[in-house]
């Protein structure tokens, strides 16, 4: 099992702290992780990304040309990875924000409207755990057991206290989560 | 869920649990992008509270790396951290320190140059590393780790050489391993050395204060007799022949029946690890072997390699063309050898690396 995974989108939807749950999550269950970001001026308000690599093997280069899975939550990460999912796989989009839909026919996609659900809740910093849910229904690659177990790890410990409704999210993502084609 | 307490960590931070953990009794540094998670980590560790050990914010890099020549000539184990071109404004002071032979651990997490340049990976500072960057006959031991996990051993490792040669250690990382999450495995808590275990231990050289000696020991790299200061190179050469015969270290991937040999270090060893793995695939039998020290550099493997009949060696590194000299010294001409690299802080894939290989070998 080998699944490399970007995920793009504005610096402040939590791109790279859902980046880290879900490596978190790969370490819970006895997998080799790696978790590469974008940094620098681009975390402010720019676009903002992180390459999250999950294998039962030593992961030799944590930079990849092709992905498994993209998860992008802004036109610009839309424009940019969707040429890079490798034939046959993932492409999952929020729709907040989008004008050009992603047009691929070679690759899975798949919309969560997580933003409008969020916005609905009133839950706005649920949002990335949100996302994470619904890629963990279309790629079930850790058990749920393992993805709480990683969240906790990834929040610092006065932040324990929102582990009910990120679970919740995690839920409702993969409830939301619908193809496209 | 004890045997799961693995943590995903930043190659920056763990430099810091692992200074901390190994006993480290000073870090003097000053902020830089893309090593500020350093500091940063060990003022949430707060190890002053718990180990005793110094964790100080310096003005400048020049005065950062005065604090670790003054911290190392009493025998504590001192270290900073910095990037590019901190670590040009601490090169005065690195010259001092190697020519005082005092032991010390320098990190370098490179960012692209020349200049301020960008805040993004590179490998340009070889040169400055291995071959001096400050001023007269000096080197630093190399380390050059590809992982996160390799990021915290080596500062245990870069300590232990130092100490071993009374030399200065630097562990030359860059931007793409500091900034990079993995899991590491972390050791047990080491004691800091007791003032006693510190005279006992370098009680030699180390200014311990005056004590039961006649004359108190002065810590100095000026010699002005050119008869004397002849003799102190000729002690510094003859360490650094030891190190060459004693600690090169080096990894290598594919390389028994490789036609081809790819030779990189830290985030690119990385990236042509999977190139390897790719070529394979293909049936191109392609090696990667990875310097671990990049000072002592393992020049007999590659010799070896060259001497087996090894038909092109790639030298691939984030820079212009560094590393490629010392690789092509030791080949000494038995083979092609060629440098494939991008700077600027841009990076290479896999793929890029492979189609260099086949371009420059593969007919």
């Amino acid at each position: 099992m080998k699944e490399t995974i970007i995920i793009a989108g504005f610096g402040g939807q939590g791109v790279l702290s859902m980046g880290k749950i879900l490596a978190y999550s790969g370490i819970m269950q006895d997998y080799e992780v790696t978790w590469m970001p974008s940094y620098g001026p681009e975390m402010r308000g720019g676009t903002a990304n992180v390459t999250v690599i999950i294998s039962d093997k030593k992961i030799s280069s944590p930079i990849a040309s092709v992905y498994d899975t993209a998860i992008v939550l802004n036109q610009q990460s839309l424009d940019k990875f969707e040429a890079l999912v490798r034939p046959g796989g993932v492409l999952i989009y929020d729709t907040n924000g989008i004008v050009n839909a992603p047009t691929r026919t070679d690759i899975e996609v798949y919309r969560i409207d997580a933003a409008a659900e969020c916005a609905r809740l009133g839950q706005a910093k649920m949002f990335n755990t949100m996302i994470l849910g619904g890629f963990l229904k279309v790629k079930p690659i850790v058990d749920m057991a393992h993805v709480m177990e990683g969240l906790k790890k990834s929040l610092p410990e006065r932040a324990w206290k929102m582990l009910p409704q990120n679970e919740a999210a995690i839920h409702r993502g993969g409830e939301i989560i619908c193809k496209v084609r | 869920m004890a045997e799961k307490d693995v943590k995903l960590m930043k190659g920056n931070e763990v430099i810091a649990h692992a200074a901390v953990r190994c006993g480290c009794d000073g870090y003097f540094g000053y902020p830089i992008t893309p090593q500020s998670e350093v500091m940063e980590t060990l003022m949430e560790l707060r190890p002053w509270e718990s180990t005793g050990m110094v964790v100080l914010q310096a003005e400048s890099e020049v005065s950062s790396i005065n604090m670790v020549y003054g911290g190392a000539a009493t025998g504590k184990k001192v270290m900073t951290s910095s990037s590019s071109p901190g670590v040009s404004l601490m090169s005065e002071g690195m010259s001092y320190i190697a020519a005082c032979e005092l032991p010390c651990l320098v990190v370098n997490c490179q960012r692209g140059g020349p200049g301020l340049g960008t805040i993004q990976p590179s490998q340009g500072d070889y040169f400055q590393a291995c071959k001096g960057g400050g001023h007269g006959d000096y080197h630093f031991i190399v380390l050059a780790p590809s992982s996160v996990q390799e990021m915290y051993d080596f500062v245990g490792l870069g300590f232990d050489l130092a100490f071993k040669y009374r030399n200065p250690a630097m562990i030359l990382a860059d931007g793409a391993i500091g900034q990079m999450m993995e899991k590491v495995v972390m050791t047990p808590q080491q004691p800091r050395r007791t003032e006693q275990e510190i005279i006992e231990q370098c009680g030699e050289w180390a200014t311990t204060g005056k004590g039961a000696r006649k004359q108190g020991l002065v810590c100095t790299s000026l010699e002005l007799k050119s008869e004397l200061m002849e003799k102190i190179n000729e002690r510094l050469q003859a360490k650094y022949r030891l190190l060459e015969e004693q600690e090169a270290r080096w990894e290598e991937i594919e390389c028994e029946d490789a036609d081809y040999i790819i030779v990189a270090f830290g985030s690119s060893a990385r990236i042509c690890s999977a190139t390897v793995e790719q070529a394979r695939k293909e049936g191109l039998k392609v090696g990667l072997l990875r310097p671990i020290t990049l000072y002592p550099f393992p020049s007999k493997p590659l010799q070896k390699l060259a001497e087996r009949g090894v038909k092109g060696f790639v030298s691939v590194e984030l820079n212009a063309g560094q590393m490629v000299e010392d690789v092509r010294l030791a080949v000494n001409g038995k083979a092609p050898v060629v440098h494939y690299g991008r700077m600027g802080g841009m990076m290479f894939n896999p793929d890029d690396v492979l189609q260099e290989v086949k371009k420059n070998f593969v007919k």
